[in-house]
């Protein structure tokens, strides 16, 4: 498909009206695997976190990881979901060579939680409810990798390798209800929802939720109604999105694909797309000729699982203060402008600035580190700001010197930087690159002495009174101190000096 | 023939633990049993020597320590149904797909034959995956019943029942689906018991039907099997259908019947496990049976239970449809034989192919049933009608149970048919399990005891007894006070061989 079968998007929005679907697959972060004893960790050798029972070797039966289960609850309470007061995991089954049993064991017709919502902020402020239609607990599958072939796929691949460290991971997969009326915001949408449920689950320390390693994963339902029409058009299912920017993208891309092709009087084929980061297109998958029959049914090996209410409510009082509802406590507490709360949001530095805060800085300096100077390091240094190796604490620490008049701004800004290259915490750099403010004034005095000796025209004019000259010799003074005098110090001592 | 083959478990235990004989010896006079007559029974798929006397001579250490033996079996020899997974030693399932695979761990129940210091003298032939009454269905050739080598000794356990009846081993095990250790017991004279589901670990055990698969003890006796029935049976947190309650004080029970004194229990004769299609041999049999248990001091009565009627039909769909899934592992990419693997065919083509030649007939018979009856639109139909006739049959046990304490009825509607007979029609080789399926449906506990030979054939028929879920000791009461009344059956098997 080329770029000219795309329609302009100003265009789509005035025909059609988008309909959006996200699926979220999430990695929980127990200890062990869903049905197994094996450890629950991201990469390892190949095949080495493996045992019978994720194998799907002959005669081993699964047992249900309690831990998950709790997870799993806590999840669809924090999604405002009604949990069940009984269900069972369901087999959907279907042949492939990366999954050990050649069935999934997930749940079909009777999610452990369902009915939620999630309401979620856009980049100006907008809140948008999002419907949650169910969360259910099921299991990862194995890894392939296809070796040779064009596309990465098992499809034209020579051969393939197959992994099962991840086989029998827990997932919680959580599904919208239809996401209608958004217009031209919806691929914004989608990304907000994705951000704000990644936050959710991060919160809640849930999941690594790390899209980059595929512990948070979305699919892309995407269908467009014309506009006017009661009916929902014909959806494609985006996989392979690993950023939010590329949730954003692959809406928007596929949006303007399909109204082109309605537009020239064409349909939609139901099929599942691959989205390419690249280029930010999306390709069609292998086509099947018939429609996979997963012949459900209830999971033979496992009994029911009926929370009680009690243990329902126990979880509920777990779940920690929530983001948004976080947000609203922070606003008011630091007494926060409505822009000021965005640009903490929207720089994901909500958590940080909070943490900073309770290692004892101010929040208008913890902010204005985060929000500003280490806003720009993250860019330029292409990571996200949670990803910066300084911790609030050490931001914290380096506020702290800088109140206390050990280190000047600027100074403050080398020690940062010090501790980003891996040089260690703030001490350690202050140590390490000699950085401290020289507070010596024997050492002070000399560098003035030499100063005016330099000068000594300038000299004579502080002396002769005009003390606003005394600002070159500042100037000469922190060039020779290469920065580490404190200024005032340093003004006070020149004028000492000449007797002024 | 050594002696020690003619002696019970009971029997056999006493003499070991009193340091009359070794259990070395006892596990070589069985092993010596299987050289001789094996070749013309073929009751056992792999024979583990080594194993065996291995375990063996390690009670002999015991008992020569003076320290207690690990289990009142201790240096009893046994025969494991090729069904149950045993470290490092071969376990085919009666499947060509599993030829020389070597299973990486041991199922519980073998893990506790292992503790209890029960020698495992080898493997036994079963119908493929368990699926057949005959064991013709075996990759391996079919096993022949130690009462005329021309005929069947049912399945799919025939293995063990005849070993049992070949006096190659005092002890087997089986596993009992829709009555795979009772149709065989019943053919051979044997006794064998379906203990309450979930009363056995199922783990290890490679699942036909994972709602109806439960193993259980096999003997000569009523007490032989007790004393194995408690060895096996408790809870196994491996097994989350495993049930978390004390085991049933079998071996007591057993005792307590053999005294011979039947009053005070209710027993009830279903109506409609008898009549058309029943032999006349067999059914003379049963009420001869149903006689001496007035005389041993039980109330007979007789009850209905009409929805034993659909028990068949709805077997045929729950078996089958668990069994397509059960069976999807075997797709040649972990274990097991692997066809195809040439580099021209890809790893689909494998699979099929695969399975295409590691399967039987009745095997890919039972696939295809159930993965019809699974499917989209016939999913009601068929798997949900069946299970909810399975509640139905649940209920008239319950109702039954209301009024007696075990019901009793023939264990087979016919006495052993000719090898060959029924291969070409399975609907009829179906019906030998109609009087044994409706307890696997509703998951309580059901025995076959001897009940003599058949007037019409001389060949052996069963009395089954069916307990409500849990409490197995009742089959073990009445079973016993039965066989003490009747005397002992497979006696006259010997009479006959010592006569040739």
């Amino acid at each position: 498909m080329t770029t000219a079968e795309l329609m302009d998007y100003a265009e789509v929005i005035e025909r059609y009206d988008p309909v959006l679907g996200l699926e979220v697959h999430v990695e929980l972060s127990t200890n062990t695997k869903m049905f197994c004893g094996c450890p629950n960790s991201f990469g390892g050798d190949p095949n080495t976190h493996v045992c019978p029972v994720c194998l799907g070797m002959p005669g081993a039966l699964p047992v249900v990881n309690g831990t998950a289960v709790e997870s799993a609850i806590r999840i669809g309470l924090a999604l405002n979901c009604d949990i069940a007061e009984w269900c069972r995991f369901a087999r959907k089954n279907y042949f492939y060579p990366d999954m050990p049993k050649n069935f999934q064991t997930s749940q079909y017709d009777e999610p452990i939680a369902f009915d939620g919502h999630l309401d979620v902020v856009l980049d100006d402020g907008e809140v948008v409810r999002v419907d949650i239609e169910r969360a259910h607990m099921e299991e990862d599958t194995g890894k392939s990798l296809h070796v040779g072939g064009a596309t990465g796929r098992i499809h034209g691949a020579e051969h393939s390798l197959l992994d099962y460290n991840r086989a029998g991971v827990p997932l919680i997969e959580i599904v919208t209800k239809p996401i209608t009326g958004m217009g031209e915001r919806a691929p914004e949408v989608a990304r907000a929802y994705v951000t704000a449920l990644r936050d959710l689950l991060r919160a809640m320390d849930v999941s690594d939720v790390r899209m980059d390693q595929g512990s948070l994963r979305c699919d892309a339902n995407v269908s467009l109604m014309a506009k006017g029409a009661g009916e929902f058009g014909t959806r494609t299912e985006t996989k392979n999105v690993n950023s939010l920017r590329s949730v954003e993208r692959a809406v928007r891309y596929e949006m303007t694909r399909h109204a082109a092709i309605l537009a020239d009087g064409g349909s939609i084929k139901q099929e599942t797309r691959h989205f390419q980061e690249a280029d930010g297109t999306t390709a069609a998958g292998r086509t099947k000729e018939t429609a996979e029959d997963y012949r459900y049914f209830p999971e033979p090996d496992l009994v029911p699982i009926a929370p009680t209410r009690e243990w329902v409510e126990q979880l509920r009082a777990t779940i920690p203060e929530l983001p948004w509802q976080r947000r609203k406590r922070i606003q008011e507490d630091w007494n926060l402008t409505d822009e000021e709360l965005r640009d903490l949001v929207n720089t994901g530095a909500i958590e940080l600035v909070a943490a900073t805060v309770d290692a004892g800085a101010d929040q208008a300096d913890a902010r204005s580190w985060w929000v500003q100077y280490l806003n720009q390091q993250a860019t330029s240094r292409e990571t996200e700001l949670a990803d910066l190796v300084i911790t609030p604490a050490q931001v914290a620490r380096v506020i702290e010197l800088v109140g206390s008049g050990e280190l000047t701004n600027k100074l403050a800004r080398q020690v940062v930087d010090g501790v980003l290259d891996g040089d260690g915490d703030p001490d350690q750099v202050i140590e390490k690159r000699g950085l401290k403010v020289v507070s010596d004034d024997s050492a002070l005095l000399a560098a003035v002495d030499e100063a005016l000796a330099a000068q000594p025209d300038v000299a004579d004019k502080i002396r002769g009174g005009k003390v606003q000259a005394a600002g070159a010799i500042v100037g000469a003074v922190m060039k020779a101190t290469k920065g580490q005098a404190d200024a005032a110090r340093v003004r006070e001592l020149i004028l000492e000096r000449v007797g002024a | 023939m050594s002696d020690l083959t003619r002696l019970t478990a009971a029997e056999l235990a006493d003499k070991i633990h009193a340091g009359e004989v070794s259990a070395a010896e006892t596990t070589q006079a069985h092993l010596d049993r299987i050289a001789a007559v094996d070749g013309d029974v073929h009751a056992f798929l792999h024979v583990d020597a080594e194993g065996a006397l291995e375990a063996a001579r390690a009670v002999d250490a015991d008992i020569a320590a003076g320290t207690a033996p690990a289990s009142p079996l201790a240096g009893v020899p046994l025969a494991l149904k090729d069904v149950l997974t045993t470290r490092g030693v071969p376990t085919t399932c009666g499947s060509r797909t599993l030829e020389g695979w070597l299973p990486p761990y041991d199922a519980t129940v073998t893990r506790r034959l292992r503790e209890a210091g029960v020698p495992i003298l080898g493997k036994t032939n079963m119908d493929e995956f368990a699926m057949g009454s005959s064991t013709e269905n075996s990759a391996y050739g079919p096993t022949r019943n130690p009462w005329d080598l021309d005929r069947i000794p049912g399945g799919s356990g025939g293995g063990s029942s005849a070993s049992l009846a070949a006096y190659e081993a005092p002890l087997a095990i089986g596993t009992d689906t829709g009555g795979s250790i009772r149709q065989p017991a019943a053919v051979t004279a044997t006794v064998g018991v379906k203990p309450t589901y979930g009363g056995v670990s199922r783990y290890g055990l490679v699942a036909f039907s994972s709602s109806l698969d439960q193993a259980g003890p096999c003997g000569r006796t009523v007490l032989d099997a007790a004393l194995l029935h408690e060895v096996i049976a408790g809870h196994d947190p491996m097994d989350a259908t495993s049930i978390d309650a004390p085991v049933p004080a079998v071996v007591d029970a057993a005792r307590e019947g053999a005294r011979g004194d039947l009053s005070g229990v209710k027993i009830g004769v279903v109506r409609e496990l008898s009549g058309e299609g029943y032999q006349g041999g067999v059914l003379r049999s049963f009420e001869a049976a149903v006689a001496q248990l007035k005389e041993l001091g039980a109330e007979v009565v007789e009850v209905s239970c009409p929805n034993f009627t659909y028990a068949l039909p709805a077997y045929y769909l729950i078996a089958p449809s668990e069994c397509s899934s059960n069976l999807a592992r075997f797709d040649a990419m972990r274990y097991g034989l692997r066809v195809a693997d040439d580099g021209n065919h890809s790893a689909e083509e494998v699979m099929s192919l695969t399975r295409e030649e590691g399967f039987g007939a009745e095997v890919k018979r039972r696939v295809m049933l159930g993965t019809y009856a699974l499917s989209s639109g016939y999913y009601d139909a068929y798997y949900g009608s069946a299970q909810k006739v399975r509640t139905l049959i649940t209920r008239d046990f319950a109702a039954a149970f209301e009024q007696v304490d075990v019901l009793v009825s023939p264990t087979t509607p016919v006495t052993p048919f000719k090898l060959g007979e029924k291969v070409d029609d399975p609907l009829a080789m179906y019906l030998n399990d109609i009087c044994s399926i409706p307890a696997n449906l509703a998951g309580n506990a059901a025995m076959s005891v001897p009940s003599g030979l058949s007037d019409e054939d001389g060949l052996p028929v069963g009395l089954q007894i069916m307990a409500p879920a849990l409490a197995d000791d009742r089959l073990y009461r009445v079973g016993a006070a039965y066989e003490t009344a009747r005397g002992p059956v497979l006696d006259k098997l010997g009479e006959l061989e010592a006569a040739k």
